[in-house]
């Protein structure tokens, strides 16, 4: 055992965190922001280059490199801190598993078992095709943007414009050969580690902040109680962190779906609770500057909320760990 | 990143597994918690049997006495004996986790001669004399002094939550060497002989009711300068050194514990009907098993990262924070599966998880309180202002 990351894991990864330094930093942001015109996916072409969607297709394959799911939560980590919209995970998933060809966008959402409240798909316009994910039967099937009845709808992200789904939903190209649950655990794993990318860039962005800010005489770092905030940011996220890689790994290792499921239910519920929690406390560090529109802190809360909505959510997972619980005691009897 | 055993991890696994096959059904049953001469008859036992069969200081290095596992070993070991339910290293604390390790970096020759070997066998046991009445967390604050008279010390103060004093041969022992000097200079460690003349050793009733520490009061007790490990006045850092290895590994194993006794829970739940009754405790109760799961990657992670022989780095801190408060959490959990039966102790056989709730209030404050510990993840590992240092 050995659960360091590779050399070519930590080139991966130190590659991509420059590329995104340096073509989405806050201007980019800021600007994507203003001009959050439908049609524009910013840095996509750069990201499809960069191998991010296509890094788990065999070498033989367009765009293909080969690697494993490892090196994928690697990078959507770095995408995730960048604060990159999407649709990240869906379009990796289409590229990976059902041929998209590199460039294009997809969706996903799964038609059931629905979960609560409507159904949200994001950028459909711009999406190539969306990916209708029955996890019950574990069918897959595509089905054309153009042929599904949606509304536009004013999503919280101002980065992750959503489409409400009206109606029944058109029956799409059956693709055999995928399964849906398979889908559905990878999409919650790599959710789990673009929300591992946000915490952290909280618990950054809060110690920068921290460390700059002055009241009563002294950096509002130095006291115990913003000390603190900061400190339990940090002790959500590693555990987060090491939890999501290690699912990765194991996955590359030949997990089945039903294990993967269990390991990436107890990665994406921490991770969502790193996010989340963490984007709100580096709020609560920003003090009243945290609350204007101004400061980005905003930005990370919302895509963590965002984030947190998609794939497997609270409910499911805790209800899958206990389950798994379940059966272990039955086995310890 | 890989998390399978390399072909020698998984022979070192598969043979611990049988030689734990072997050895555990013949186990004695465990002693009463109460009775400490019998507590520690049945770990140094143990340790003997670990000893013989070539499992004492797993990791220690081969010039130390040790077997020179990986750190990655040292781990499947802690997961196999807990996975088996062999005895934890209950009354060898001090020495195996702290003493000897710190012993076997920093410690001469002669030291490491005199003092690793009865560690190892189980021969010896040791009991941590850090604390203070006026220091705790505080440790730099601690007043016990030492003055040196030709070849020994001469040293006159108090200690407190000193666990296995009532048993111990030795004590690593902090004390004050240069009282002119700043708080976290002038501190020398030595080792305590236990039965030297003016060490006096007295039970500490905890909330538990039982006497699990000791106050220990030493009057004008001779301790050899040949018994300082490390030089004198340098014994902050030395001890640095001690608690790394403390809140790096020393509760690896107890991870497997809590996943184990997160499983028995489920067991529990389903038994008495509350599972099905109760979602939210049973949402609860998976949540935790996400935690541990999570704390014991982090442990891999940290051991690989200290693969090659290093110390445990400052991050240690945030595993002892999550580590410490998930497991309260696991007895507060119990509780609730328990209903009123959390309000009476066990009589007789079986898990007593209200007793391990009463325990476990110790695991936030002990080794350094989670307060301190995020003092320390903010200052060492975010880097934040010291307090006060506008």
């Amino acid at each position: 055992m050995d659960f360091r990351l590779t050399d070519d894991q930590i080139a991966l990864q130190l590659g991509l965190r420059e590329l995104l330094t340096g073509r989405f930093g806050p201007e980019q942001l800021r600007t994507a922001m203003t001009d959050s015109d439908k049609d524009r996916l910013p840095l996509w072409s750069e990201l499809a280059d960069a191998g991010l969607f296509s890094l788990r297709k065999p070498e033989q394959q367009e765009g293909g490199l080969g690697l494993g799911l490892a090196e994928a939560v690697l990078a959507f980590e770095e995408v995730g801190r960048a604060l990159v919209p999407g649709p990240l995970v869906a379009t990796e998933l289409a590229t990976v598993h059902a041929s998209l060809p590199l460039h294009q966008a997809a969706g996903l959402c799964r038609n059931r078992p629905a979960g609560r409240g409507p159904l949200l798909v994001e950028r459909l316009p711009t999406l190539d095709t969306l990916l209708l994910a029955d996890t019950v039967t574990g069918e897959v099937q595509s089905v054309s943007p153009a042929r599904v009845r949606a509304r536009s709808r004013r999503g919280v992200d101002p980065l992750t414009p959503l489409w409400e789904l009206e109606g029944p939903l058109p029956s799409g190209d059956p693709l055999p050969g995928l399964d849906a649950r398979r889908l559905w655990v990878e999409g919650s794993l790599l959710t789990a580690a673009l929300q591992v990318g946000v915490a952290s860039r909280a618990v950054a962005t809060a110690v920068v902040y921290a460390g700059q800010r002055e009241q009563f005489g002294q950096p509002i770092g130095a006291f115990q109680a913003v000390q603190h905030l900061c400190a339990d940011m940090l002790a959500r996220t590693e555990p987060a962190r090491a939890a999501v890689r290690a699912a990765a790994v194991c996955a590359d290792a030949g997990a089945s779906t039903a294990e993967l499921a269990v390991a990436t239910a107890g990665a994406k519920l921490l991770a969502d609770q790193a996010a989340v929690r963490g984007a709100r406390d580096c709020l609560q560090v920003h003090g009243g500057m945290g609350f204007t529109w101004e400061a980005d802190v905003h930005l990370l809360l919302k895509r963590a909320w965002v984030y947190e909505g998609s794939f497997a959510g609270a409910a499911e997972s805790t209800e899958l760990l206990a389950e798994d619980l379940s059966a272990a005691a039955v086995g310890h009897l | 990143m890989d998390l399978q055993d390399t072909p020698a991890e998984a022979a070192f696994r598969r043979g611990l597994r049988d030689w734990l096959g072997k050895v555990l059904p013949d186990l004695p049953p465990p002693p009463d918690p109460l009775d400490w001469p019998a507590r520690r008859a049945y770990d140094t036992a143990w340790q003997r049997r670990l000893y013989d069969a070539g499992y004492a200081g797993v990791h220690w290095p081969r010039e130390v006495g040790g077997q020179g596992a990986t750190p990655a070993e040292y781990l499947i070991f802690l997961e196999e004996t807990e996975r088996a339910g062999a005895p934890y290293v209950g009354a060898n604390f001090v020495g195996l986790l702290h003493a000897g390790p710190t012993i076997a970096a920093e410690g001469t020759a002669e030291q490491r001669r005199r003092w690793l070997p009865g560690i190892l066998s189980g021969a010896e046991v040791w009991c941590q004399g850090f604390s203070e009445p006026g220091a705790g967390s505080d440790l730099a604050a601690l007043r016990t002094r030492a003055v040196r008279d030709g070849d020994d010390y001469v040293v006159s103060g108090s200690k407190l939550w000193t666990s296995h004093a009532e048993v111990a041969d030795w004590c690593e022992l902090l004390v004050r060497t240069d009282p002119a000097a700043p708080r976290h200079r002038g501190i020398s460690w030595l080792v305590l002989p236990m039965d030297a003349p003016g060490v006096t050793v007295r039970p500490l009733r905890t909330l538990m009711g039982t006497a699990e520490f000791a106050e220990l009061f030493l009057d004008e007790v001779r301790v050899p300068v040949a018994n300082r490990v490390g030089a004198e006045n340098d014994g902050w850092r030395v001890t640095m050194v001690t608690l790394s290895f403390e809140r790096g590994t020393a509760f690896a194993g107890e991870v497997v514990a809590c996943r184990r006794a997160l499983v028995e829970l489920a067991g529990l739940a389903r038994r008495n009907g509350v599972w099905e009754a109760d979602p939210g405790l049973r949402r609860s109760l998976g949540l935790l098993a996400a935690r541990f799961g999570a704390l014991w990657r982090l442990v891999q992670w940290n051991v690989s990262e200290a693969q090659g022989g290093g110390v445990p780095g400052p991050g240690a801190s945030v595993f002892k924070l999550c580590f410490s408060e998930a497991r309260q959490e696991l007895y507060d959990l119990a509780a609730a599966v328990l209903g009123s039966g959390a309000l009476v102790l066990a009589d007789g056989e079986g898990d007593d998880w209200t007793a391990q709730r009463l325990q476990g209030l110790s695991y936030t404050i002990a080794a350094g309180t989670s307060q301190i510990q995020r003092n320390i993840v903010a200052q060492r590992v975010l880097g934040l202002p010291k307090p006060g240092r506008a």
